[in-house]
């Protein structure tokens, strides 16, 4: 990797100064680093200044009340995995995040991170290749090899978001805090992600002076049911070949309300609205689950290798409705 | 006659022994290559072309060797000549620390002029491709024949025929430790090397021919290493450049190779296609096997396979060729040729007796000549509970889908003449026991130990074994074909009897009785027809004064066999909604001879399985035909069996005779058929093309419907 400086944050108001008087990539912040790391080595990223993240007080506590849950940016993977108030009124987050890696990376990975996390696209992280993504004019994956690239989200880049944590926040309808050298805002999960036809270059909407400082998640109804599916080659360490995160408000066997995100699939979680149409307010069997994976699917437009994950991820959809009823 | 004597006499051979080393290496002890660090050392890293195919048209080190802390910058490449695979050296530095080293390397100023390329055997086949080899017409070798029979014959008197094609990618070695050395010249003419090697001596003897240093000036050290599987037997270009770099800086200098280049550069199994077609009579006899063949090894050749294989043939016509591609060069890996030759075999047989209504297992017996491996279908079949298996493929309901398969393998591991050792015998009572061999993992020092106690009436912590070291000058071969212990063990037995009969002649007087009277007892000597007289080791040691007992031996034939069956059973669970495929069990049953040790033999199986889980359903060296580059040459996108992919796994130490045999390699052969056989028994339809991951069992079960 390059030199760079190293800095300690002291606080917020601090980082986003640092941050301010950069471009995308000279200032950038560390928290876990299990992403950042390997980018640097690799020559992806070449920060001028690093600014640590992990010297913030109060930034990696997990809160749990009725009304749901506040997460620091700074709260590992592990601890949301092992949260028992998460493992039992949010499991969708806490299966989410126990598919996270390796024990080791869940340890010190943190929850801003997996949400900011950069694509594994093999073209991306080859540091000679001068894609969309570094400011070239091509997607690789379109005529390269893309077995594991997006079959939805219309392009023109195909990565996939990397993130497990994610698809299952926007399920949970959770909302982010950002902080920016104005103060700060706070967006739905689902409209931090943005789409290649917005930005090529990034995967959400985070100007370069600006950090995710917090996850807040409402408490779902006591009726809910949540799964986090993910699919993948080998058992762990793994990202996802595709992925869902269902939440499902239950009445018996009928399904009051349903959201349904994918991921490893698109440039960004992917809301499967013709999944949750299909569902929501009917009684759940085996036909409509997988009419609810049908419908979901019929939009994808698979590439040469990745035709295969239009099957799984219909199939996971139908799997998760049937585990709503089991 | 020369023998291990009776398992009945034996106290430790044959017996489950720990590792002498395993509590070093599980606690972090044991100093690999990768550990040593001497004073003033300095670390070595090489330039590699990050294009495929290229001629070098300029390179300037002057910024490089012009940075702070930069000791020395060497071409490894001349301008003009051809860069022709992805990771080829270009340059290679010497700097006080490993991240100076890295910038340097990015400050080597390289200009290439690009050329077309070929990264896969389609490309490289296509009519007009760019030619890998200048000299090549085309990219294929010359088709190399072979057969025996009249096939069209047989296929006349066949009842059923198969015509099918097979296909196993490039598979690269993984080793834990990558290759590299610490190398230090103690003066202008000596050098000490600690090299990641499977071949001490010939380390040692191919870094003083390319130095022009005598054999003897060139000091090796193996203490431990991380794991070669065929690619570790010489020092390569990073070797001989680091010793370079070494003799330029007067420093030693510390040089082992990336993960990525561990993938690009480091060997390959390569990799497999046949077109085959194959029949049997009505009554369940293979009759004629008709295959054309080709395979990459890269820019090299070698991309052997066997096939037939195991299975008895009489009419028979075979058509390979090589093809070249522009990636790194095959070395040779673990079983060359077999494991991806017993796929397509196994998958053909099963195919077979499918058409025939048979059950696959019987079609096996009424195929195969060994009556080693007709035991072990009867014992495995038990294991694994064939009974249960679908009879017809993909009859399981329900989502997962469970099926069972068997495969088979053979190999020779006889062992050779090509090691000296000496067992010592100290005043004090202390053991030596000497060779210039090298624990590749396979567990030879345990082995050397237990066969020396054994014969000394000692335990394995009172031998002192010293391998892994050229400096004895006791040579030894290097670690391959499955032969160190075959080729060690009958040395280390005879000479640890040689030394044995030499005490006895110390003792004889003592005991006024005749030298061939007395016998080892535990930790004594004695005399056999009259057991009162006796002494313990340590006062017949004391006998030799100022004397030590040194001996050397022989490797006796009769002690070693080679020629071992093997076969394996394995049982699957398929997820038809999301094509993955989960082993719920192996069974492994392996021929081997004497298990000196059977403790370190089931781990022999044990790894051989996983190494072949790993090729059937994870491993492929992914190639880019777009860009020429390996995508794929890390530990992320390159997948390498986990403890979830890992199932139980059943090895079966099948000791049918009391002579060694190696069973380093065969033990990954019979894995790859015997899970592909049991994910067609699961759901009905055939993959045959490796590895079997999820978008293959989803498009199989796809067109299917």
């Amino acid at each position: 990797m390059d030199k760079f400086s190293y800095v300690n944050a002291t606080s917020l108001k601090q980082v986003t100064s640092l941050l301010s008087d950069s471009r995308w990539g000279e200032v950038m912040v560390i928290a876990g680093g299990t992403d950042l790391l390997a980018e640097l080595k690799e020559y992806i990223e070449t920060p001028k200044t690093l600014v640590n993240l992990k010297t913030l007080p109060d930034m990696d506590s997990i809160k749990a009340d009725a009304n749901g849950l506040t997460l620091g940016a700074l709260t590992t993977v592990s601890d949301i995995a092992m949260h028992p108030t998460i493992q039992q009124h949010y499991s969708v987050l806490s299966q989410a995040a126990a598919s996270v890696a390796t024990p080791q990376i869940r340890n010190v990975g943190t929850l801003g991170g997996n949400l900011c996390q950069r694509p594994r696209c093999w073209y991306y992280r080859d540091e000679t290749v001068n894609c969309f993504k570094k400011g070239g004019d091509m997607c690789y994956a379109v005529d390269g090899l893309n077995k594991y690239h997006a079959i939805f989200g219309d392009g023109p880049v195909y990565i996939v978001h990397p993130s497990d944590i994610a698809p299952a926040l926007i399920a949970l309808n959770a909302s982010l805090k950002i902080v920016g050298p104005e103060g700060d805002k706070t967006v739905k999960v689902e409209e931090f992600f943005t789409l290649p036809a917005a930005n090529l270059i990034r995967e959400n909407i985070l100007q370069p002076n600006e950090i995710v400082v917090e996850v807040q998640v409402p408490a779902p109804n006591p009726n809910t049911k949540s799964f986090y599916l993910k699919a993948r080659e080998k058992g762990a360490p793994d990202f996802a070949l595709s992925s869902v995160a269902a939440v499902f408000e239950m009445t018996g066997k009928t399904c009051q309300h349903a959201n349904v995100v994918l991921g490893g699939v698109a440039p960004a979680p992917w809301r499967s609205p013709e999944a949750e149409t299909v569902l929501t307010g009917k009684t759940i069997n085996e036909s409509l689950s997988m009419n609810a994976g049908e419908e979901a699917v019929k939009n994808a437009q698979p590439l040469t290798d990745n035709a295969y994950k239009v099957t799984l991820t219909q199939n996971l959809i139908s799997r998760a409705a049937m585990m709503a009823i089991s | 006659m020369a023998s291990w004597g009776e398992a009945s006499q034996s106290r430790l051979i044959g017996k489950r022994i720990t590792r002498l080393s395993g509590k070093e290496k599980v606690t972090g002890k044991a100093k690999y290559t990768y550990d040593i660090n001497r004073p003033g050392m300095l670390y070595g890293r090489i330039l590699r072309s990050e294009v495929p195919h290229a001629t070098v048209t300029e390179i300037d080190l002057t910024d490089a060797q012009e940075m702070p802390g930069v000791r020395a910058v060497m071409p490894l490449i001349e301008a003009g000549r051809k860069i022709r695979y992805q990771g080829q050296e270009i340059a290679a530095v010497a700097a006080e620390t490993d991240d100076i080293a890295k910038d340097a390397l990015r400050a080597i100023y390289v200009e290439l002029e690009e050329l077309p390329f070929v990264a896969t055997e389609a490309d490289a086949m296509a009519e007009g491709a760019p030619q890998v080899h200048d000299d090549w017409n085309g990219n294929q070798s010359n088709p190399s024949r072979g057969g025996q029979g009249d096939v069209e014959a047989g296929f006349a008197e066949a009842a059923v025929t198969v015509e099918a094609t097979y296909h196993t990618p490039v598979q690269t070695h993984v080793c834990l430790e990558t290759h590299g050395h610490v190398v230090e010249w103690t003066d202008e003419q000596n050098l000490t090397v600690w090299a990641s090697t499977q071949a001490v001596f010939g380390v040692r003897n191919d870094l003083a021919r390319r130095l022009e240093l005598p054999a003897n000036q060139v000091h090796v050290i193996t203490e431990h290493m991380g794991g070669g599987f065929g690619s570790k037997f010489s020092p390569g270009v990073e070797g001989l450049t680091a010793a370079r770099l070494s003799r330029m800086t007067e420093r030693p200098v510390k040089l082992m190779l990336t993960r990525k280049a561990e993938h690009l550069v480091a060997g390959n199994r390569p990799s497999m296609t046949q077109h085959v077609k194959a029949g049997a009579t009505r009554d369940g006899r293979l009759i004629a096997y008709d295959m054309r063949g080709h395979g990459t090894g890269g820019t090299g050749g070698g991309a052997g396979f066997t096939g037939p294989y195991v299975y008895h043939v009489p009419n028979i016509r075979t058509e390979r060729t090589n093809v070249a591609v522009n990636a790194g060069s095959q070395r040779a890996m673990r079983a060359p040729g077999h494991p991806q030759g017993a796929f397509a075999m196994d998958s053909l047989m099963d195919e077979l007796a499918e058409k025939l209504g048979m059950n696959p297992l019987e079609f096996r017996r009424l195929n195969d000549e060994s009556e080693v491996r007709q035991a072990q279908y009867t014992l495995g079949a038990q294991e694994i509970g064939w009974h249960r298996r679908n009879s017809v493929a993909g009859s399981g309901t329900g989502i997962k889908k469970r099926g069972m398969g068997v495969g088979s393998g053979q190999w020779g591991g006889g062992g050779g003449a090509n090691t000296q050792a000496r067992v010592n015998i100290n005043a004090d009572g202390t053991v030596e026991a000497i060779t210039g061999t090298q624990d590749l993992g396979t567990g030879i020092r345990t082995a050397i130990a237990i066969i020396v106690a054994e014969e000394f009436g000692l335990t394995t912590e009172d031998i002192i074994v010293k391998i892994g070291d050229s400096a004895p000058g006791l040579p030894a071969g290097g670690s391959g074909g499955s032969q160190t212990t075959p080729s060690v063990a009958p040395v280390i037995k005879t000479a640890a009897a040689n030394a044995k009969q030499k005490l006895f002649e110390h003792v004889a007087p003592l005991l006024q009785a005749p030298v061939d009277d007395l016998r080892i007892g535990t930790g004594t000597i004695y005399v056999a027809s009259d057991r009162t007289k006796t002494v313990t080791w340590q006062q017949a040691t004391g006998l030799l004064g100022q004397e030590t007992i040194s001996e050397g031996g022989e490797w006796d034939r009769e002690l070693r066999q080679g020629g071992v069956a093997g076969t394996q059973f394995a049982e699957v669970e398929v997820d038809t909604q999301t094509g993955h495929v989960k082993i719920l069990k192996i069974v492994a049953v392996q021929d081997c001879g004497l298990a000196i040790n059977r403790l370190t033999t089931e781990s022999q199986i044990n790894g051989g399985v996983i190494m072949g889980i790993g090729q059937t359903l994870l491993e492929e060296r992914i190639m880019d035909p777009m860009t020429g580059r390996m995508l794929n040459a890390n530990l992320e996108d390159y997948k390498v069996p986990g403890t979830h992919e890992i199932p139980e796994i059943k090895p079966i130490v099948f000791d049918t005779h009391r002579k060694v045999s190696g069973v380093g390699e065969p033990p990954c052969i019979p894995t790859l058929g015997a899970i592909a056989n049991a994910v067609y028994n699961a759901i009905g339809v055939r993959i045959r093309e490796l590895p079997i991951t999820p978008d293959k069992v989803l498009n199989a079960l796809a067109e299917k419907a």
